[in-house]
């Protein structure tokens, strides 16, 4: 139904064929993958699930334990919070590779203001907060505006952030003592609740929530709505009244603050403030979306299936480890997972099409 | 004589070196349906965009009710009761059709579940939806709730028709509504087309189908070249008089250009 659809016709509208409306006798594989594009969750669902059974039953209670499954949930819970910012981006068909760095940047301007300007830490991790939403607004205006590519945008990005990481910090480690003595507050999300065997920081209920409410956000308001449509067809979205432009800024500058939290809650899970940490977030947050079912065309999956993902990766990587296996193995398997994801989307969008 | 309700003038557009419309002319009558026929190229698409927000002219003027009007997007337009149904639809595909209706005019709930936390009120969209695709006649959907994609192409046009025609209250324009559709749904269409006109509110619809040009339009606006031709009253000429003159196989009637 694109331009052109004919010359001119004269014919008497009684010699048209009857358009089919009938969609009854679909077929049991069309339903099965009408229920996957409705819950595009699903099966990063089934695989987790399959995968903590799988290495419970290999493993037994050292892998099956509430302290080793909520172990997953700590080490999994900065990746986690950084895939949910990478998600409304990938949901806007875009890609953002800086996310890493923002990150890790907010925690370094967290951590020096503090020691070296002798700000008062609540203030420290404001403008860190700040420095997130700034960047992320950057990547926005220049993907909505000047209308480059998000790779590439993102690409550039990501190297300025981190060189003037590097340049600002001297690479230089503020460390866990300190911070623990004159700022906890930095250590924030690294506090803990201990309910049986299991132990959940901070850092993991701030994941939670962030799920939760981006879930909320996505499926229950218009901005949600409009990311969806930005990322399915950004015409069509102009067209029927979105501010396509403002979408875009406000996904990335949200994305941006989201990395600064990530990054504050980093500084909870090292103890320390270390600009050589989250080096690899950017593309393990990717491996969360893509493993999770968000399209990385736009417009297809949900935060939840982002979780799903980051905990995926999570399962593989602590029950591997538990039954004595090669890392290597971990990383075999992912790279499968993340091929095997992408297939299921194509198939998907193909039948859709 | 009545005056017309929306006007253009002189307006120009340029792609590169493809000029697209060349001191283009227009007149919509208050009440009336206007057909607007030409060639593949001709500027149809063009010119509906330029007045219903989608593009701005290169220069030009259009008025509403006699007033200059600017529209720098889609949004402005129909926050001035011109609603459009464009040739590519501007349905996104993976979102529900009662999302898909209400795009950029969501409701929310009342209270504070709407003012403070934003929440929709999905369930009054969906009613409302339902409501509207029903009353239209224009098909059968089991779930409202289904994503447009699952539509086949006629119904997703019965949806971006039922969209304008549910929200105009100046204006309805349509681009091809019929295009993809069959005798039966076409045939609803034009019904439906005719039910806007009774509420008094005049459309514009562009087709390459003369019966459906014929049997609805009070006018004809040809269009060639970028600019109007010429207007005529159906009843003055046939079909192949309309086609001859799109193609510019027949001169266009002396005349003051109607309205
Ligand atoms: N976005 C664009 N970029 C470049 N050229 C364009 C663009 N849109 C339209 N044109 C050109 O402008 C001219 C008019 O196009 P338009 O779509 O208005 O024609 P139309 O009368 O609607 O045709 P159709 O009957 O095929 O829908 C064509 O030559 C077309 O190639
Ligand atoms: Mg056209």
């Amino acid at each position: 139904m694109t331009d052109a659809p004919g010359s001119v016709d004269t014919r008497l509208p009684e010699q048209e064929t009857v358009a089919e409306f009938d969609s009854s006798h679909k077929s049991t594989f069309h339903r099965l993958l009408g229920f996957l594009q409705a819950t595009p969750s699903a099966i990063p669902l089934f695989v987790l699930i399959t995968a903590i059974i799988v290495f419970g039953i290999l493993n037994g209670h050292r892998f099956f334990s509430p302290f080793a499954l909520t172990l997953i949930l700590q080490q999994v819970a900065i990746v986690g919070i950084v895939a949910v910012a990478q998600s409304l981006v990938i949901l806007t068909a875009g890609i953002d590779l800086s996310v890493g760095a923002i990150a890790v940047m907010s925690s370094v301007i967290m951590g020096k203001f503090t020691f070296d300007l002798g700000m008062p830490p609540e203030l420290a991790v404001l403008c860190g907060l700040a420095t997130g939403l700034f960047f992320g607004t950057a990547n926005g205006l220049l993907v909505a505006y000047v209308k480059l590519p998000p790779f590439i945008v993102t690409l550039g990005m990501w190297q300025i952030v981190l060189a003037a990481n590097f340049l600002y910090s001297g690479s230089v480690v503020i460390r866990s003592e300190e911070i623990a003595q004159r700022a906890p507050i930095l250590q924030f999300f690294g506090r803990t609740i201990e309910v049986g065997g299991a132990i959940f920081t901070y850092g993991v209920i701030l994941l939670l929530l962030l799920v939760l409410l981006m879930s909320y956000i996505l499926s229950q308001t218009a901005w949600g709505r409009h990311v969806y449509a930005v990322g399915d067809d950004p015409d069509a979205a102009e067209l029927s009244g979105v501010k396509v432009k403002a979408t875009l800024v406000s996904v990335y500058a949200i994305g941006g603050l989201i990395c600064a939290f990530a990054g504050w809650a980093l500084i909870g899970r090292l103890g320390s403030v270390s600009p050589q940490a989250g080096q690899l977030a950017n593309i393990e947050s990717v491996t969360a979306v893509v493993i999770g079912g968000i399209s990385l065309f736009g417009g297809r999956g949900s935060v939840a299936g982002t979780l799903f993902g980051a905990l995926i990766v999570g399962v593989f990587t602590l029950g591997l480890r538990l039954l004595g296996a090669d890392v290597q193995w971990t990383y075999l398997l992912i790279g499968a997972l993340i091929i095997f994801a992408v297939t299921i989307d194509q198939t998907i969008r193909k039948v859709s099409l | 004589m009545t005056s017309p309700i929306l006007t253009a003038r002189k307006l120009n557009k340029r792609y590169g070196r493809v000029v697209a419309m060349e001191d283009c002319d227009f007149d919509l009558l208050p009440g009336e349906i206007l057909a607007v026929i030409g060639d593949n190229g001709a500027g149809k698409s063009t010119l509906i965009k330029a007045l219903s927000g989608a593009l701005r002219p290169d220069s030009g003027e259009i008025r509403l009710d006699g007033k200059l009007v600017h529209f720098s997007s889609p949004i402005q337009a129909r926050e001035h009761g011109i609603e459009t149904v464009y040739q590519t639809l501007a349905l996104s595909p993976a979102l529900t059709i009662a999302d898909n209706i209400f795009m950029g005019r969501e409701i929310r709930k009342p209270g504070i579940m709407g003012s403070l936390f934003r929440q929709l009120d999905k369930k009054k969209m969906q009613d409302f939806a339902r409501n509207k695709l029903s009353e239209l006649g224009l098909m059968t959907i089991q779930n409202i709730a289904q994503t447009v994609e699952t539509l086949s192409g006629g119904q997703r046009q019965g949806v971006a028709v039922a969209r304008a025609a549910a929200f105009g209250t100046n204006v309805v324009i349509l681009d091809e509504p019929t295009a993809a559709l069959g005798v039966k749904e076409s045939r609803k269409v034009l019904d439906l087309i005719k039910t806007v006109k009774s509420k008094g509110i005049p459309i514009i619809l562009i087709s390459h189908n003369m019966p459906h040009v014929f049997e609805v339009a009070d006018r004809i606006h040809v269009h060639r070249l970028g600019k109007r031709l010429c207007v005529i009253d159906p009843k003055d000429y046939t079909m192949s008089d309309a086609v001859a003159l799109m193609t510019g196989a027949m001169a266009p009637p002396d005349q003051e250009v109607a309205a």
